[in-house]
């Protein structure tokens, strides 16, 4: 499946294969490509879902993905996915698959959106310009995806390689490609790549395509410049930009061809929102007001749900830890601690967030909040989009850093990768909630948010002067708003939760029986011994705040799970002064990211990478939490 | 004599240009402030300017560019610019100096010479004192790479632009426009190229986001945000509905 960004790739890929792609309506979501099967008719058959891309001319990661694998794979059969509503657009891509010879069906998504936008498609006439078959969709209902299924089998088993048509440019061009063409087949080269697109690509100045037949025929390169630069004196223009004008008028005659605009439709109610989220004022408004209120309705639905959960849980057993006895009997109630703080801390303000995250990231919210914050985001080196992964970070590091790949440079993507190690995450919102917001008051948890805001800007600032460059400009498309669809957001919300769960529950588990083992042996006594300099003398925490701050390493929640294990109560008002409170959420927050961070860092980045974000971020909290103990006692 | 009066001219109507914001009419006050003259001398200059055709001018009303005046406050102004750039960048001097001395240089620089600069500094697209955008030039191609290319081919007959040009960041909300030039490196030019955005497509301005944010345009039926530093080297024909 190929096709524009942001066009429903992953949600019709989701339909055919059951997998669980993650969604949202903004552009560059699926980075790398996914793979899931699915079994039609007694067959097996592997579908592979390559990422949203406009041409295949530009020099991305993502662009180059999906060419070589059109070319060099040779799949069965590519479903070019087209949005209806957007057609001149989306063919601008489907001329460049016919270029490649691929054997195509083109999925017409989203009808039922063009229809609201007054535009009707002829299937017939876009069929027969096209010369490949064309099957009308609406992916998010799963409409039409039986006979989508069905043409893609029905063309790979005739192995019917496109072709019929041929896509003709204006004849001075056209002239030269196939001069061109004829050149490179009289060569021989042995080329996984059709030679008339080599062609194109080779007029076009495409650096790979150059290089790769640089390698084996210098003099074709050199008849290709010959030609490309007769064709920049014919138009007065560069050879690349005649060929994407004319590729563009033959996309927008085709489209003019085959569809129907009726009447304008009047205002709808996503140009309201448009509006609404773009203003100069209200855009500023509505972007805090749903951040803030994604944030609110977590702690207080989270709050209620946690309640209850615990108060269920306690009807079973009491949860009282226990540090003496048989090993074997300390072991077991760590077991069920751990399992009850995953079900009483986590589920209730995980699973909320999550559903209301996926809410907003199906709508299309993002997009506008990256538009309005673009000129703030250049005082970090970055731009806009940057935004994005920084709002899912709220909800876990992890991925956050995984959508960081939609910008451009490796540079922007390490400066983006590198403020999001400070977004408050939900287990670092846990640790605020249970410290600050449950034992000091609600309005200095808030105030650490703001903390960690700011913080977020300083480091990226700082960032910036030490990786020094060149940033790039915001090119971002701006989909429609939707209203989220309730199957994709129940289904995003298990996506994650699930992968959660998988994650932190044995380590809950392991963890808080591990803990009880340790304290009952004395490990822990001594640990918190070794870094009263730091803990007591400097940050002015008692000593057993080194062991919480180990564990936090773990998970961030597990700075508090570990408190609560320690002191065998949920009730820690005696063991903090509400300063050390403040102080050691702090510094949890700030502190080296947890280990599935630093895991993902120093994949995406290496070792070296994360090591030094880590220390980084190491002495920023204990500095940052020095000061903060300091100005506190002084205000409290 | 001859000299003084032409640069006179130029002092005046660049001053038009930059006190001319959309498309409001300029007051004889505004620029007696701006250049620092009597208002006297100003109502006498701006007749000697209307007579001339360069001004539409009317006491108590205020003032306008006219197209021929346009053209040469755009050339004055640009000419303006990249001298700044090019003492701010290459003769390494601070920015708070460049205004002046580019004031006084850029009556005497040739239109060779500023092509040349404009090459020679690879295309810049703001000043650097205040971010201003450095308004396009007036040889007839559609982006840098061509002036490159035809510049190394020694191709020195290429005629002039018709029309006056304008950057999309400076249009009002709902103007429609065509796109004539698009400046910048081959990378970003690739990639508008490939979002629709080729030469003499017409394209509609959406709104713009407050600060110098992104300026979102309507092309080709989809909807794309374009960064101010991307959107400010966008340039369509000057149908005369803007602000600079």
């Amino acid at each position: 499946m190929a096709g524009n960004a942001n066009v429903g790739k992953s949600v019709l890929f989701n339909q055919l294969t059951g997998s669980s792609q993650i969604i949202g309506n903004w552009p560059g979501k699926t980075v790398e490509k996914a793979e899931g099967t699915l079994k039609f008719e007694g067959e097996e058959i592997t579908a592979i879902d390559l990422p949203g891309i406009y041409s295949f001319s530009t020099f991305g990661m993502e662009e180059l993905v999906s060419r070589d694998y059109i070319a060099l794979e040779h799949p069965d059969a590519v479903i070019n996915v087209v949005d209806a509503s957007i057609l001149e657009r989306n063919l601008f891509f489907t001329l460049q698959l016919i270029e490649m010879d691929a054997p195509l069906v083109i999925c017409l998504n989203q009808v039922d959106e063009a229809k609201k936008k007054g535009i009707v498609i002829n299937k017939e006439k876009l069929e027969q310009v096209l010369g490949a078959p064309v099957v009308p969709t609406v992916g998010i209902r799963g409409e039409g995806i039986y006979d989508l299924t069905k043409t893609a089998v029905a063309v790979a088993k005739n192995g019917c390689r496109s072709g019929k048509v041929q896509i003709r440019y204006d004849a001075e061009i056209e002239e030269r490609i196939s001069k061109l063409d004829k050149e490179i087949q009289a060569e021989e080269l042995g080329l996984e790549y059709p030679s008339r697109w080599v062609a194109i690509k080779l007029l076009e100045n495409d650096p790979e395509i150059k290089k790769l037949i640089g390698s084996k025929s210098g003099s074709i390169v050199k008849t290709a410049d010959g030609l490309a630069s007769e064709i920049s004196s014919i138009h007065n223009e560069p050879c690349f930009a005649v060929i994407a004008a004319e590729r563009y008028s033959l996309a927008s005659s085709i489209a003019k061809e085959v569809q129907q605009q009726q009447s304008e439709v009047e205002t709808t109610f996503s140009e309201k929102l448009e509006w609404v989220t773009t203003h100069r004022m209200f855009g500023y408004i509505t972007s805090a007001g749903v951040i803030a209120g994604l944030l609110l309705w977590t702690f207080s639905i989270g709050g209620v749900l946690s309640n209850i959960f615990s108060n269920a849980l306690a009807l079973f057993s009491p949860v009282d830890p226990r540090f003496s006895g048989s090993i074997e009997g300390i072991i077991w109630n760590g077991v069920y601690g751990g399992f009850v703080a995953g079900v009483t801390l986590v589920i209730p303000y995980v699973v909320p967030f999550y559903i209301m995250l996926a809410m907003i990231e199906d709508s299309g919210f993002l997009t506008r909040v990256a538009f309005m914050m673009d000129s703030a985001m250049h005082k970090i080196g970055l731009h806009g989009k940057a935004l994005i992964p920084m709002i899912l970070g709220y909800g876990c590091n992890v991925p956050a850093i995984a959508a960081c790949r939609i910008m451009e440079t490796k540079r922007e993507r390490l400066l983006a990768t590198y403020v999001i190690t400070f977004a408050p995450c939900a287990a670092r919102t846990i640790v605020i909630l249970g410290l600050v917001a449950a034992f000091v008051n609600p309005w200095w948890a808030l105030a650490l948010y703001a903390i960690d805001i700011a913080l977020i800007f300083v480091m990226g600032r700082i960032a910036l002067k030490v990786v020094p460059g060149q940033s790039t400009g915001l090119i971002m498309e701006m989909h429609s708003f939707k209203i989220p669809s309730l199957s994709v957001v129940t289904k995003q919300t298990w996506i994650r939760t699930k992968s959660l769960i998988y994650l932190v529950f044995p380590l809950y588990i392991i963890g808080s029986a591990g803990i009880q083992v340790l304290y009952a042996l004395g490990v822990l006594q001594f640990l918190s011994n070794v870094f009263t300099p730091v803990t007591v003398v400097w940050l002015g925490l008692p000593a057993i705040a080194g062991v919480l701050m180990i564990l936090g390493l773990i998970r961030k929640e597990l700075t508090l799970l570990g408190a609560v294990a320690i002191f065998g109560t949920t009730d820690l008002a005696p063991y903090f002064t509400p300063v050390q409170f403040i102080v050691l959420a702090l510094v949890s927050i700030i502190f080296i990211p947890c280990i599935s961070t630093v895991t993902i860092l120093a994949k995406d980045y290496g070792w070296k990478t994360a090591a030094t974000i880590a220390t980084a971020n190491f002495v920023t909290a204990i500095l940052v939490g020095g000061v903060a103990f300091r100005i506190i006692t002084l205000v409290i | 004599m001859v000299k003084s009066a032409q640069k006179s001219i130029e002092d005046y109507l660049k001053a038009v240009y930059s006190l001319q914001q959309n498309g409001n009419k300029v007051s004889t006050s505004e620029i007696s402030q701006t250049l620092n003259v009597a208002p006297a001398s100003v109502t006498e200059m701006l007749k000697k300017l209307s007579e001339k055709r360069y001004i539409e001018y009317s006491p108590y009303h205020g003032t306008t560019l006219t197209s021929s005046g346009l053209t040469i406050a755009e050339k004055t102004t640009r000419k303006h610019r990249l001298l700044e750039r090019f003492l701010h960048d290459m003769l390494k001097i601070d920015k708070v100096q460049v205004h002046s001395q580019a004031c006084e240089m850029e009556h005497a620089l040739s239109d060779e010479a500023e092509e040349s600069l404009c090459r020679l500094l690879k295309h810049p697209d703001k000043c650097p004192d205040d971010d201003k955008i450095i308004p396009a030039c007036t040889l007839p191609f559609s982006n840098c790479e061509e002036c490159v290319e035809m510049h190394s081919k020694g191709l020195e007959q290429v005629g002039k632009r018709q029309q006056n040009l304008v950057s999309i960041c400076n249009l009002k909300a709902g103007t429609s426009a065509k796109v004539s030039f698009i400046r910048g490196e081959h990378r970003v030019l690739q990639r508008l190229l490939d979002m629709g955005l080729t030469p003499g497509t017409p394209i509609k301005v959406e709104r713009a986001a407050p600060m110098k944010g992104p300026v979102e345009v309507c092309v080709r039926g989809s909807k794309v945000a374009l960064g101010q530093d991307i959107a400010a080297n966008v340039f369509v024909e000057n149908t005369g509905k803007m602000k600079i």
